[in-house]
């Protein structure tokens, strides 16, 4: 965490050694007020977690390892397992990731490689617009415009398409799905990934993609080949930041996912999450167990949350290790 | 307007620090709970103001809130729609008073094509359709009440909240009367292990737009919502046989001659048997320490309820859409209102 006044601070102080000692004084109070913002930033983390852990405590004593394994929720029996949330938030996720990583890299790839230079500045600022809008009015775009047509169109037309697979098979309660809710996050994550693959791809050195051309290969040759296995890491690190931003949404999703604590196979039918299922009960969550189980939903995001970030963070590096960009 | 707080209340602020301990002044009082009884609390307290000068804050936090900030004595007085269990009565350490203060109803609305008269549902017949039971719009049961209505062949889907609610207390308090099943499988609650798929959406303004966008659909909501979507509404069978439509008169009704009112007020008025009275429909206290250390907090929250359960705050309720207490259970909180102290 501590960053050591290192040497560029001295050859700085060194190279003024007219006004050294308020240079001194202030590179003292920079040094020390930055490492006691970085430390309260750890605290406070540590701190959360405990107190998170301190009142979810009687629901893990309760529920055991049971909790994780139960598909149960049912408050007025005092029942209660994760699964289904668990379950809701990962496959959201990875539904939206699977449709968002393709169109921001695309994005990006236009932005950086294709666009006619006049058009680049207009779209990346509209990009950057769609990462400015509350969660909420997606939401509501969610339930007046994509569920209407999810239920009316997408929904029969995948059905009648690949109804053959358990994944695509209604019936369809109003359009609101977990198919749905991966949509909307979809739109909500994109963003990320273009403004991180944009920054990445601009950074590939002309002289690479020249000596690429130099050698007779297309452009689509040069993208794929040089441009992208050049920023694939950088890339990466877009996608992991889109999916923490997928994982904890919480407005978006519960107006579209349905809000059913049920496993189904299909996506076209309603799920839950975990960060919907906090939104929605904790204000009447009347007994201590519900409300300690409640902490414990969140105890769970939060270590899924950082789970996932651990592995991707170890994913990129070990790319960056065998091949150096 | 005299009010010795000259600047307006911030209602929203719901940081409870807000609302932390009674004020020493009394200028001022502080109350959160019910989010069913809110817009009621508001009326009540911009009149009271106009009338006293004293301030009345309600933040409306939802019932679960209201209840825990009595217990933990961080507000004036609480609203609730559930009365508290026994179990929250019994670890609290201060007698806490339930004091009815207003009635509202619980909406049952549909949305089906072709059916142009409202319907008539049995209890027995809304408990088998959310407990799957009755799968099809057309289904004996449903047809047998609704003579002359061409109902089409159509799953019905079933519309539930999301969070946990008063709403969703009053509608299983009803059920559960009625079905036997439903009180076995189910039970009465403020959040419930549904047993149809269906779709659950957040706040009555999310059951009602669930209803209105998905066919076929039936769902439940506080009578007011229903009626600002012009949505339709069923009439619903009360233990006297009849269907009757929800209304601020057919509630009154349900409460009007109540054979036994407990002692402690937390009663359940549903599946009442008074004739005209509607059957899902459910009081909303407000919920005091019967003893307030500070004198002058207890006398503002006494004199503030006394105002609530007068003639003329509970005859300006009806255009907000609630419904007045009347006869012995009007009587027995105002009787339970004075005995704050």
């Amino acid at each position: 965490m501590e960053k050591k006044p290192g040497s560029p601070v001295r050859l700085f102080s060194t190279y003024a050694r007219s006004s050294t000692r308020r240079v001194r004084l202030m590179d003292g109070i920079a040094g020390k007020g930055t490492m006691a913002a970085g430390l309260l930033i750890v605290a406070l983390l540590v701190l959360l977690l405990n107190e998170m852990f301190r009142l979810s405590l009687p629901a893990i004593c309760h529920f055991g390892i049971g909790f994780f394994t139960s598909s149960d929720w049912d408050p007025q029996g005092e029942r209660f397992g994760v699964l289904p949330f668990l379950y809701g938030t990962l496959v959201s996720s990875a539904i939206a990731l699977v449709i968002a990583i393709p169109f921001g890299i695309g994005t990006a790839l236009f932005l950086t490689e294709l666009a006619p230079q006049r058009l680049r500045g207009a779209v990346a600022f509209v990009v950057d617009m769609l990462a400015a809008i509350p969660s909420v009015v997606y939401g509501l775009w969610g339930v007046f415009v994509l569920a209407p047509l999810m239920q009316s169109h997408v929904g029969p037309f995948l059905e009648k398409t690949l109804g053959f697979l358990p994944l695509f098979r209604g019936p369809f309660y109003g359009g609101v799905s977990m198919l749905t809710a991966g949509l909307i996050l979809a739109v909500m994550v994109v963003p990320f990934i273009v403004a991180i693959a944009r920054e990445v791809l601009l950074t590939v050195p002309v002289d690479l993609k020249a000596a690429s051309y130099a050698l007779g290969a297309t452009q689509w040759e040069t993208i794929w080949k040089v441009v992208l296995p050049y920023s694939r890491v950088g890339i990466g690190g877009g996608v992991v930041l889109a999916l923490g931003r997928a994982l904890g949404e919480t407005m978006a999703v519960t107006m579209v996912i349905g809000n059913q604590p049920r496993i189904n196979a299909s996506i076209l039918q309603p799920g839950y999450s975990m960060a919907a299922v906090l939104a929605n009960e904790f204000n009447e969550a009347s007994s201590k167990l519900y409300l300690s189980v409640l902490v414990e939903v969140g105890l769970t995001l939060f270590l899924v949350t950082f789970l996932i970030n651990i592995a991707a963070r170890v994913l990129l590096w070990r790319m960056r290790s065998v091949h150096p960009h | 307007m005299q009010g010795p707080v000259g600047t307006k209340s911030d209602k929203s602020d719901a940081s409870p620090a807000q609302a932390a301990s009674p004020q020493s002044g009394a200028a001022k009082i502080n109350g959160a709970g019910s989010t069913f009884v809110y817009p009621c609390m508001t009326k009540w307290a911009s009149e009271y103001n106009k009338k006293t000068g004293l301030q009345v804050n309600y933040q409306s936090i939802g019932s679960s809130g209201g209840i825990n900030q009595v217990r933990q004595n961080t507000t004036d007085f609480g609203a609730t729609d559930t009365p508290m269990n026994a179990e929250q009565m019994k670890e609290t350490n201060n007698e806490i008073l339930h004091i009815p203060v207003v009635m509202g109803a619980v909406a049952v609305t549909y949305n089906v094509a072709g059916v142009d008269k409202p319907l008539k549902l049995s209890g027995q017949t809304i408990a088998d359709i959310y407990l799957g039971k009755i799968k099809k719009w057309n289904d004996a049961a449903i047809a047998k009440t609704n003579d002359g209505v061409k109902l089409p062949e159509t799953d019905i889907v079933t519309v539930q909240r999301a969070d946990g609610s008063g709403t969703t207390g009053v509608f299983s308090d009803f059920l559960s009367k009625v079905s036997p099943e439903w009180k076995e499988k189910v039970g009465t609650g403020l959040s419930l292990k549904w047993p149809t798929q269906g779709v659950a959406s957040k706040g009555n303004e999310g059951v009602a737009g669930s209803v209105q966008r998905t066919a076929n659909s039936i769902g439940y909501v506080e009578v007011v919502y229903a009626q600002q979507n012009k949505m339709a509404v069923a009439e619903i069978q009360n233990a006297a046989g009849e269907f009757v439509t929800p209304s601020v008169d057919s509630v009154s009704k349900a409460a009007a001659d109540l054979k036994e009112i407990p002692d402690d007020l937390r009663l359940s008025i549903t599946n009442a048997a008074a004739p005209g009275a509607y059957p899902i429909a459910g009081i909303t206290w407000a919920l005091a320490r019967r003893k307030i250390a500070n004198p002058e907090s207890a006398k503002a929250v006494k004199d503030f309820l006394a105002f609530a359960l007068g003639d003329e705050a509970q005859g300006m309720v009806a255009t907000l859409n609630y419904s007045k207490l009347g006869g012995d259970l009007l009587k027995k909180a105002r009787d339970k209102a004075a005995l704050i102290e």
